[in-house]
């Protein structure tokens, strides 16, 4: 079986996100940058697959050269190739239209991605890839497992969980506890080194949305201590003072 | 030309957040002169549905098939963009759930319309198209332009007030085209999470950490969310250590919420915690340790144990009712 991840290069989730040149770029600095943890759910799932029966892994990712040390990390925990779109990720279209585009190429049995990046939180590049390929597009999947060419799969739906059927190929967005997040080895990391990540030119159109600006919430204001012997009183401040009750 | 509004159901009933776009749209459509058309999907009653007008829509059309209530999200974009074109909508608004966020990138194909995703304020018209959209977690805002002729918004929870002061409106009958995959997926079972209330719907949320020291001490958050009639929620290694299920945790990772109120109970307030309810409206924190960094991010602060506090609080709230 032959499965696309695609994974995002994100700021580690403990991150303060600050922003400058007039709020129009992210502060990187001291930045640490990681693969999207929902990413990670993907590849640990696609690696397990892979290992089960057969195939190969290839991970993808649409960025600039910043990204290739999060590219071998992905390498290094056992993908067997990469590949980089050498472009700035405008949105979630443009991105989407990457990775159709590098789908189309190549026969995929599975795409498996993050139920949304961490930066931007869309939720929206495997639906439109779907849509793009014709595929049926899954998301959040907490479970996947493949049977020949069948995928059953449990995905969360408000309220619950449902179990679904579908035939390959397919695209499911990703989320624990789909798989344990696996650690690289040093057999691992010494590997990535050597496998290859292909550098390609992006395909398409301008994106549908820009950002023009960057904001950041307004400062807490300090927190009020209620005495935890006199607990009447927080709930009369919940009712008449902010009034949530 | 209209402002189309998805209203997503939930067991027969149109949710809280549905109403909350509808109002926006409703909003919406007022600035750009035109009107707020609801499409449901699925069975509903009648009465369900007109009252939608009450919330601002002029009418709401209805896709009655039954294969609807299995929520099957290719044929519900359909629905969504073929509504779209039957009322050349120039904006079509969501609201945020896991359904729509998958169900609005296929909408986003199909009308060649850019997406903006956890919209929190009504856009800017003066020039262009630009929202506000909560990126990063919560941790921060990017207001974006949107350069297509058709716009598809989703709006996060409690960005806008909902309220009925309109009347019903007419309730139209709405036969989309499917195409032939679009009910492609086969559901074998569904299961159904315990609790009558919906967390990211929640009003109030109640959740607790590992400062609760087990799962057999979870009727204290229970009995305290029972009073408020609150959803129940818990920290990354809670569900985790499977105290609690996959679905109630709460954070970066997890669900994140917007209620108006969040209780957090022996919660230390890590950041991957805080991202998933940084956008409640008034934050309660009780913890034993004065220096739990969640305090930072609290309104109201209880400094004590968790055993003894719980109790009390639960009391006192009932004794309010
Ligand atoms: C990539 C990544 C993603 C993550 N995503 C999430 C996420 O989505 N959600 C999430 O919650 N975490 C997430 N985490 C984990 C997060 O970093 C913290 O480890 C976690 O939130 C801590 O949970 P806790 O507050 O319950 O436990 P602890 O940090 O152990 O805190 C327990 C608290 O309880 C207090 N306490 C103890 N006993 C009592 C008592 N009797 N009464 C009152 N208070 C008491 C203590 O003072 C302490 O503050 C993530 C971590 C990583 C690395
Ligand atoms: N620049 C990118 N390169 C590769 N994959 C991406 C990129 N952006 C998003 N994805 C994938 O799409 C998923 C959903 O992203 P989003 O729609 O931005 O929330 C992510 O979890 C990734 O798997």
């Amino acid at each position: 079986m032959k499965i696309l991840v695609c994974i995002t290069h994100v700021p580690d989730t403990t991150t303060k996100i600050t922003f400058t040149d007039q709020n129009t770029k992210l502060n990187t600095a001291g930045v640490q940058y990681v693969i999207g943890p929902y990413d990670e759910y993907a590849l640990s799932r696609a690696i397990e697959l892979r290992d089960a029966s057969g195939g190969s892994v290839t991970v993808l990712h649409v960025g600039d050269a910043e990204a290739e040390p999060t590219i071998r990390k992905a390498l290094a925990i056992g993908a067997d190739d990469a590949i980089r779109v050498n472009a700035e990720a405008k949105d979630a279209f443009f991105v989407a239209e990457q990775i159709a585009h590098i789908a189309k190429q190549n026969q995929y049995d599975l795409i498996l991605m993050g139920r949304e990046s961490i930066d931007f939180n869309g939720g929206q590049v495997h639906g439109m890839v779907g849509e793009l390929l014709g595929w049926p597009a899954v998301s959040p999947v907490m479970k996947l497992d493949i049977n020949g060419g069948t995928a059953t799969l449990a995905k969360e739906i408000e309220g619950g969980k449902e179990y679904l059927e579908v035939a390959l190929p397919l695209v499911a967005g990703c989320q624990e506890p789909i798989a344990e997040w696996r650690i690289p080895n040093m057999r691992g990391i010494m590997s990535a080194r050597t496998k290859p990540l292909a550098v390609v030119d992006p395909v398409g159109s301008d994106a549908g949305t820009t950002v023009a600006e960057y904001q950041l919430p307004p400062a807490k204001g300090s927190c009020k201590m209620v005495d935890a012997a006199n607990i009447k009183e927080l709930v009369d401040l919940l009712k008449n003072e902010a009034k949530v009750l | 030309m209209s402002v189309l509004i998805y209203a997503e159901g939930f067991e027969g009933k149109i949710k809280k957040s549905s109403l909350e776009a509808l109002a926006y749209g409703a909003a919406l459509a007022s600035k750009l002169n035109t009107s707020a058309i609801a499409l449901a999907t699925g069975t509903f009653q009648a009465s369900e549905l007109s009252a939608l007008g009450k919330y601002g829509a002029s009418k709401v059309l209805h896709v009655s098939d039954q294969r609807m209530d299995e929520t099957p999200v290719a044929a519900i974009a359909s629905a969504i963009a073929a509504a779209a074109n039957a009322g050349a909508a120039q904006v079509v608004i969501m609201p945020k759930s896991a359904l729509t966020d998958s169900a609005s990138s296929k909408v986003a194909v199909k009308l060649k319309a850019g997406v903006v995703n956890n919209v929190v304020e009504l856009p800017d018209l003066t020039s262009g198209f630009k929202v506000k959209r909560a990126i990063y977690t919560g941790k921060a805002f990017a207001v974006t332009e949107i350069n297509t002729p058709i716009k598809v918004l989703l709006l996060r929870k409690n960005a806008m007030n909902a309220i009925a002061n309109g009347n019903d409106c007419p309730v139209e009958a709405f036969q989309p085209s499917f195409e032939a995959t679009d009910f492609g997926l086969k559901r074998l079972k569904v299961e159904k999470a315990e609790g009558e209330i919906l967390l990211p719907e929640a009003e109030i949320v109640v959740s607790g950490g590992r400062g609760l020291k087990g799962p057999e001490n979870w009727h204290l958050i229970e009995s305290l969310a029972k009073a408020l009639h609150a959803g129940t929620g818990c920290s990354k290694p809670v569900s985790d250590m499977d105290w609690r299920p996959h679905h109630e945790h709460v954070g970066q990772t997890g669900v994140k919420v917007s209620p108006n109120l969040y209780i957090a109970v022996g919660i230390s307030g890590a950041i991957q915690h805080l991202a998933g309810v940084n956008s409640s409206k008034v934050i309660v924190v009780i913890n034993k340790d004065p220096e739990a960094p969640f305090f930072k991010a609290a309104d109201y602060g209880v400094v004590g144990d968790a055993f003894d506090v719980l109790p009390q609080l639960t009391e006192a709230v009932k004794a309010l009712n």
